[in-house]
């Protein structure tokens, strides 16, 4: 299935879960946050929270800024 | 009037400094600026991570760390206040809950002045949300009144464009949001180096922000120590009241016992 992440599309297995896209992104263990279709996906929600076709996530993290 | 500590939203803090982590070389710099500049409120931007590229790229989060500062996510880049509220909500969830935000929503490139329209927007949104909101703003004393009464933490009018250094433009503005304030009042942006950010600070400013003055100083590390003194030394010159100004002389020696 087709799903957009940080603006890219991104072709993922079905029954994809945001702790499965963390790891296919390479970010475990990174201080990040994870916006599912507009809403906030709490940490503790990542397991059990599945990806479906059309999905549109953005992963972000801190960066210099004033 | 000894006092030396400010306090955000009933938090004491001993610094009146708080400063940005942009425009730096690397991020050993920008954790070496910092340190030096005595600050514990640092401030920060929320992007898109990288994906598939630096992995093993230092996160800013693993040198300025939320154990030793006060970390303030900022809503920069954001011109209208849906992005600025979805920003805060990403940088709470990214926080761990945290939830003491900077809020600011630009007007336009060019000037990067705040839209006031907007601000006000998400400053109300926020704070209904359960947000602690520091808000940049413009100079008015109207709209700094009004965001105090929304119940911002602290109203943040602007000296000057951010990252001109021009230095405070208006002192009577700021005078005279100072005069009816209820909450801190911290110029962020627009200072160019210390003696504005000295100024600032004898104005009677509760404190102030900056990033540009000392991330572009041709050494940075050293610039951030100037500002930390020169906020202090603001500070105490406003604490001790300034002598009146006058026009003519006033000899420093006595004229009794002269012998000539």
């Amino acid at each position: 299935m087709n799903v957009h992440v940080n603006g890219k599309v991104e072709s993922l297995p079905t029954d994809c879960s945001i702790t499965i896209l963390i790891e296919q992104m390479d970010l475990v263990g990174k201080r990040i946050a994870v916006e599912l279709n507009l809403d906030i996906v709490p940490k503790s929600e990542h397991l059990q929270t599945q990806l479906k076709e059309g999905d549109v996530v953005e992963i972000v993290h801190a960066i210099g800024g004033g | 009037m000894t006092d030396s500590k400010i306090t955000i939203a009933g938090v004491e803090y001993g610094s009146r400094l708080l400063v940005g982590t942009g425009k730096y070389k690397d991020m050993a710099e920008t954790a070496e600026a910092i340190a030096a500049s005595g600050t514990e409120i640092v401030t920060f931007a929320v992007r898109r991570t990288n994906l598939g590229q630096n992995a093993d790229e230092p996160s800013l989060l693993d040198v300025i760390s939320p154990e030793k500062y006060t970390l303030l996510p900022n809503t920069a880049a954001c011109y209208t206040a849906d992005d600025a509220v979805r920003t805060c909500r990403l940088a709470r969830e990214l926080l761990d809950g945290h939830d003491l935000v900077k809020l600011e929503v630009l007007g336009d490139e060019k000037t990067l002045f705040p839209n006031v329209v907007e601000t006000l927007k998400a400053a109300e949104t926020l704070i209904n949300d359960g947000f602690k909101v520091m808000v940049y703003t413009s100079d008015d004393p109207i709209i700094a009144k009004q965001l105090a009464e929304m119940g911002c933490v602290a109203v943040m009018p602007l000296a000057a464009p951010i990252g001109s250094g021009l230095g405070i433009r208006n002192p009577h503005n700021i005078r005279m949001i100072l005069e009816d304030a209820t909450v801190p009042i911290i110029v962020d942006a627009g200072v160019g180096t210390a003696s504005d950010a000295a100024i600032v600070m004898e104005l009677g400013c509760d404190g102030v922000l900056m990033n540009t003055a000392i991330a572009a100083a041709q050494k940075p590390v050293l610039m951030a120590s100037a500002m930390k003194k020169a906020v202090e030394a603001g500070r105490e010159a406003f604490c001790a009241g300034r002598m009146p100004r006058k026009m003519y002389a006033s000899a420093s020696s006595p004229i009794d016992g002269t012998f000539f």
